[in-house]
């Protein structure tokens, strides 16, 4: 491994900057990276660029607008390992809500020409246009996560994530259920742990940014919402939000309109 | 003879976007700030949002500066609501500000500005030959996460503020922990000052029209009016009135500008240079001891305004943790009712401006968001503009530099400011 480091390169497509921005956020951690990889290619961070191909490429951000979708190729191509990097690369994002409206009519409201605006009507993941090898979700990000995963890439090995929802995090770090003390609706149950539960210990419920945890119980969680929702419609725009072009939260979310009409 | 200068990308601002100067004859024909970063449309899916969804969603438009968002958010809907929030809850969101600002403006000035005055690609190319600056600025740095940490549960889109207040009052144990911290960044921020006065800045004067909020009591962030260098006081509900956005017949995009149409300037200096008086004892200090004189002009000296507010911010979040003491509820009790209302804070790079419309049922019905970049880009062009004649005169790769320089000398935040799509200024 002294002989040649690992090449990463940062790349941001549709986002808000904050999950590279996690990266610059390893303060205690940073240099140590720099020293263990060579960062070829990180705009936020440096103006010197190394030609590719490179080893790792991390991707933030979603694909929206036609040019996007000829990088991201180009990016496919240049690397031999694509990570996803948070909510936005890996379900659409919180712009993903133009993939439930008319992106045509999003751009009036804000432009007063949006002709002359280049994007598509769809905000999607990185992986429903290219071959994605590692997904990590959260928005923003967990630093350590993103650490950890490229530490497992140089040890060769499988990166270590949870596999389990923020329900257990927040019995983990003795947080009051908010949903079952205060009937607060909260998506802990069927949401992918990585946070820390940091919104049940704020005493608020889950939003669900860290996407859907796979082994989620919807059908059980979506009714006990709806009950105790505190104004009309509260369950479906909780799941609406900033994974609602995740599939199970997509599907969640129409059947919150189903169920909360009958 | 036509001589292009085009950046493709620009590095070590936060966003994608390039500039493009053309020249023809050694005269500038067009200075372009080129904005890659696609619209995401915020005010649109705001739309039908329940009000106090609005902040959580307002943070995922700038990472860096996600509780500027929050709070210029929650102050317009608690506007319409009627909501003046406890001194507790204020002292609290001020405290928020501090992290957020001591976290971006040690972000600028050691890892996106500093390489540029000191002739380096990155603050890890400085760190190679100067570990023990990267180091500091890096603690500096985290201190100001650290805080956002204590309050939000993490920095990046942190979750406990709502309209009316927090969802919980924070532990103080956790931040009075950070005291220890705090004092070592105050010390290192008074450094930072004494090392940044000293840099080899380009000489540079220009004349702005600065533009920033003024509190008479304290230095302006959460509250107060719109003043201007030009003499201009605006309430924030008239803000639109005094500077417009509107469209220029040579550009796809929005520009904004005061009513006479002139470029202005928010952010750092704007602030200093208008409400120095209101500075923190120890900020004052850092200032006079600088010898530096108000009024800066010099756009890459924003980078001695933003150490001398990192001084201010620290010595404010030491005071400010120890006046911390949760009582009475965290937050307000909403009363829905329509209405419309607007606020503006300050963030890191200047002011934010919210306005929103309100149904009765709390669903947000109009948004309207006016980000710092996107008021500072005209400005940036016209500043690239009047130093075109001199880049001709230089190597590509020197002009290209210069020029990059100069734009992230203003900290842009482009992924705030996509309503500027491909700014463009034609001379013909």
């Amino acid at each position: 491994m002294a002989a040649k480091k690992p090449t990463v390169a940062v790349y941001k497509f549709s986002s808000c900057d904050g999950c590279q921005l996690s990266l610059l956020n390893l303060e205690d951690e940073l240099l140590d990276l720099a020293g263990a990889v060579d960062i070829a290619y990180f705009l936020e961070a440096s103006r010197a660029v190394k030609p590719g191909p490179y080893d790792i490429a991390l991707v933030e951000g979603s694909v929206t607008t036609p040019h996007e979708i000829e990088r991201i190729r180009e990016i496919r191509e240049d690397a031999r390992f694509v990570i996803a990097l948070g909510t936005c690369a890996t379900s659409g994002g919180i712009q993903a809500l133009r993939n439930f409206a008319d992106a045509e009519e999003y751009a009036r409201a804000v432009y007063d020409h949006p002709e002359y605006l280049e994007y598509l009507n769809t905000a999607t993941p990185i992986s429903e246009t290219i071959k994605v090898d590692l997904e990590i979700w959260g928005c923003p990000v967990n630093k350590h996560l993103v650490l950890e995963c490229i530490a497992a890439l140089l040890q060769n090995r499988k990166p270590n994530l949870p596999q389990y929802s923020v329900c257990l995090e927040c019995k983990r770090r003795g947080a009051v259920c908010v949903l079952v003390a205060h009937g607060t609706p909260c998506l802990g149950p069927v949401t992918q742990a990585g946070c820390g539960a940091i919104c049940p210990a704020n005493g608020r419920g889950c939003y669900g940014c860290f996407g859907p945890w796979p082994q989620g119980n919807f059908d059980s969680l979506v009714p006990t919402l709806t009950a105790t929702e505190r104004f009309p419609g509260e369950t479906h725009l909780l799941l609406r939000n900033f994974n609602a072009h995740a599939p199970a939260f997509r599907k969640a979310a129409e059947a919150a309109l189903t169920v909360g009409k009958k | 003879m036509t001589k292009n200068i085009e950046v493709g990308a620009l590095a070590r601002v936060e966003g994608e976007g390039g500039l493009y100067i053309g020249l023809t004859d050694g005269n500038v024909t067009e200075v372009r700030v080129d904005i890659y970063e696609p619209p995401r449309f915020f005010e649109g899916f705001l739309i039908e949002r329940f009000l106090q969804e609005v902040p959580d969603i307002t943070a995922r438009i700038c990472g860096i500066c996600p509780v500027a968002y929050q709070m210029s958010s929650v102050y317009a809907l608690e506007s319409i609501l009627g909501i003046k929030v406890s001194p507790q809850v204020r002292l609290l969101r001020r405290l928020m500000y501090c992290g957020e600002y001591i976290e971006s403006h040690a972000l600028h000035i050691y890892l996106l500005q500093a390489p540029d005055l000191l002739g380096k690609e990155s603050a890890l190319e400085l760190a190679a030959v100067a570990p023990e600056v990267v180091k500091d600025a890096l603690r500096l740095k985290k201190i100001g996460n650290e805080i956002l940490k204590a309050i939000g549960g993490r920095s990046v889109h942190p979750v406990n503020v709502c309209v009316g207040g927090f969802y919980r009052w924070p532990d103080v144990e956790p931040l009075r922990a950070l005291l220890p911290d705090l004092e070592w960044g105050l010390q290192a921020a008074r450094e930072c000052v004494r090392w940044a006065k000293d840099l080899p800045y380009p000489d540079l004067e220009v004349d702005y029209e600065f533009v920033a909020l003024h509190h008479p009591e304290e230095y302006g962030v959460i509250e107060g009016e719109v003043w201007s260098s030009k003499g201009r006081k605006t309430p924030v509900t008239e803000f639109e009135k005094a500077y417009l956005e509107t469209h220029v017949r040579h550009s796809n995009a929005l520009h904004s500008h005061t009513v006479e149409g002139t470029p202005y300037l928010v952010g750092p200096m704007a602030r200093l240079n208008l409400n120095h008086a209101q500075l923190h004892p120890q900020a004052k200090e850092a200032l006079k001891e600088s010898g530096v004189v108000l009024p800066l002009r010099n756009p890459y000296k924003s980078l001695i305004a933003r150490a001398i507010e990192l001084v201010h911010f620290y010595a404010e979040a030491i005071e400010s943790i120890r006046a911390y003491r949760p009582e009475g509820p965290a937050h307000a009790a909403l009363k829905l009712k329509a209405g419309e209302g607007a606020a503006a804070t300050e963030a890191p790079r200047g002011l934010l401006y919210h306005r929103y419309a309100i149904n009765k049922q709390g669903r947000i019905q109009r948004a309207r968001i006016v980000p710092p970049t996107a008021q500072n880009l005209p400005r940036i062009e016209a500043d690239l503009f009047a130093m075109a004649p001199k880049l001709v005169k230089m190597e590509h790769a020197e002009a290209t530099l210069t020029a990059e320089h100069l734009v992230r000398s203003y900290d842009p935040c482009i992924s705030c400011a996509t309503h500027f799509l491909k700014l463009t200024i034609e001379h013909k």
